[in-house]
């Protein structure tokens, strides 16, 4: 197979991978999308194979069949509520690739035509380390968002002393070292830059707190796709540089719409304090402040309540994830809705730990596509409304986001649920969200917090109207 | 090192990236020169004009993604930036010294996981959605 040849099935292959995205534009057409997904992965793997740079085959066989093995098992067994945990869990993976084909690239680089060893072209070697750079602190800083996402270290922001100055530092580091080696062509530094990458991967993710991940994993998705760039420029190869700047300005759309979501600039998160300054407040159930208490209620309230409505809206949050109680709330939905209740989802756009999370719990439960709508789409629909469920969501809510410019979320658009007439908050606790800032609409006379595990209330709803 | 060397380690560089020798940045009028850099395209500014290009592609496609599947959107990207493997595919089975066989042999079998693994999540995930 000429060059030429393989260059075409990869042109082939980078127009399956465009479709594959443009396929998302809709549900209908968004299977169909996901096979040209495949079908260019196929191609680009089956030219690869076939073309004369590929001579044995016993080593790729095995590693596809055990990656391949490993693969479809995770997909299979991952749980819904897991998905930001796996997909962090990927992009590390992605990450650590770049980085093993960069060190295969500098060993034998004659394969790669791009120079011989000890004399590779300098462009090379730059597009080399800047490849590697990028791949190292996707691995490592998407192996940090994991342990945080997964809950094996704490989500919460943790902070040293002078760490942005000790970033600035390692990246200049990075960069002086990324010269010499690109005029020695040393191994050993190559190492050094991969490890110091590594460092700097931790130590920009671990001041991030949990609910900021949305945009460190949009992030994070857009830095494996400009890692595969690198090495696309690195072995001269034209599809790895189209696929990874489709990845790298998808993860930057995504990051940018959850930054706007949060009315923060993505300066703001990576280096911003969130919910480390506001003193939280005692979760005891009484307002600190000599406020008219929260009103409790019981879920017999609730379900009353509900069943003399004409129309609701739920609000989930991250609450709702971790409950796992998006079958137990459809389950109650589904008994509004028989008895003629107009009932709809309103979806904030960072509700969750990652972009269209609530989407796919809801999808999971088998909630219709048509009844969940954006926050744009439904926000003004509130005024009409009976009830406005929340369900384990709080800061996407707050109305200070309106009204206090000296809050940390002022600016960012809410959920108007305070509009209904009236408001259900199921929540363990009165305890702030992860802004750290009290919510005003629990203590209001139109609200009824409903305390408790978001499961079992849902379910105790539906018992309830029995 | 001296500042000299450093200097010239840059020009090696600036040159380098655009594939032109000191022989053609000093010989003749400016009219051959440019005959000359026709001539040696460099593959960077092959690869950057590809790049540029395909960067306003994926904005317009990404922008057109309706936000319910914002997180299939991340599966499937996922999935496809592992096309990197076609990177590993030469370093584990081409004419390859040993080490590069291991590094590729290392990085296939990541990237593995992550095709299938991000096609059968997306799948999944996909799937939910078609009522």
């Amino acid at each position: 197979m000429s060059s030429n040849i393989l260059s075409f099935c990869y042109l082939i292959a980078s127009i399956f991978f465009i479709m594959a995205l443009r396929g998302l534009s809709s549900p209908k057409t968004s299977l169909a999308g996901n096979s040209y997904g495949k079908a260019g992965m196929l191609v680009a793997i089956g030219a690869t194979l076939a073309s004369p740079l590929v001579l044995t085959y016993n080593w790729i066989i095995s590693g596809l069949v055990i990656g391949g093995a490993i693969g479809i098992l995770i997909a299979k067994r991952i749980q819904m509520t897991a998905l930001p945990q796996l997909v962090a869990g990927f992009h590390s993976l992605v990450g650590l690739a770049a980085v093993f084909v960069a060190l295969a690239a500098l060993a034998s680089p004659e394969s790669f035509g791009i120079g011989v060893p000890g004399r590779i072209h300098l462009s090379s070697l730059i597009e080399m380390s800047l490849g590697v750079v990028i791949g190292a602190i996707t691995f490592s800083g998407s192996v940090v968002a994991f342990l945080k996402l997964q809950g094996l270290i704490s989500g919460k922001p943790v902070r040293f002393p002078f760490l942005h100055l000790f970033n600035a530092l390692l990246f200049v580091l990075i960069v002086v070292i990324t010269v010499i080696f690109a005029m020695h062509e040393s191994h050993q530094l190559f190492l050094i830059i991969i490890m110091l990458s590594f460092i700097l991967g931790v130590t920009l993710i671990v001041p991030i707190g949990g609910a900021d991940m949305p945009v460190i994993v949009s992030m994070l998705n857009s830095y494996s796709g400009w890692a595969a760039v690198g090495i696309g420029f690195t072995l001269e190869n034209n599809l790895l540089i189209i696929t990874g700047s489709l990845v790298g300005s998808s993860g930057a759309i995504l990051s940018y719409i959850m930054c706007k979501g949060m009315n923060r600039s993505l300066l703001n998160v990576i280096f911003g304090g969130f919910g480390t300054t506001a003193t939280p407040i005692s979760s005891t159930g009484v307002s600190t402040e000599g406020r008219t208490p929260a009103k409790t209620g019981s879920a017999i309230d609730a379900a009353y309540l509900l069943s003399n409505s004409k129309s609701v809206i739920i609000v989930p949050g991250y609450g709702m994830a971790v409950a796992q109680a998006q079958h137990a709330l459809r389950e109650m939905v589904d008994m509004l809705v028989q008895k003629g209740i107009k009932v709809r989802y309103a979806i904030h756009p960072v509700a969750g730990r990652m972009p269209g999370h609530m989407n796919v719990l809801l999808a999971e439960a088998n909630v219709p596509y048509e009844s969940v709508f954006e926050l744009e789409d439904i926000n003004s629909d509130f005024s009409d409304t009976d009830v406005a469920f929340v369900i384990g969501a709080n800061d996407v809510t707050n109305p200070v986001a309106k009204s206090d410019p000296d809050s940390p979320i002022y600016g960012m658009p809410i959920l108007d649920v305070a509009k209904a007439r009236m408001t259900v908050f199921v929540k363990r606790s009165l305890s702030p969200g992860y802004a750290g800032i009290d919510n005003d609409l629990f203590y209001r006379e139109s609200t009824m917090m409903l305390f408790g595990d978001a499961k079992k209330v849902c379910e105790e709803i539906v018992k309830s109207s029995d | 090192m001296s500042v000299d060397s450093f200097f010239q380690n840059i020009r090696e560089i600036t040159q380098d990236f655009l594939h032109v020798s000191s022989v053609d940045l000093m010989s003749g009028p400016a009219q051959d020169l440019a005959i000359t850099e026709m001539e040696t395209l460099s593959p960077f500014m092959i690869g950057l004009t590809v790049f540029a290009l395909a960067c306003f592609v994926g904005y317009y496609v990404v922008w057109r993604v309706t936000p319910a599947l914002h997180s299939p959107l991340m599966a499937v990207t996922n999935a496809i930036s592992s096309v990197i493997i076609v990177g590993a595919l030469i370093a584990c089975g081409g004419d390859v010294a040993f080490s590069s066989r291991v590094f590729g042999f290392i990085a296939v079998t990541l990237a593995s996981i992550n095709i299938f693994g991000g096609f059968a999540v997306t799948d999944r995930m996909l799937k939910m959605f078609r009522q």
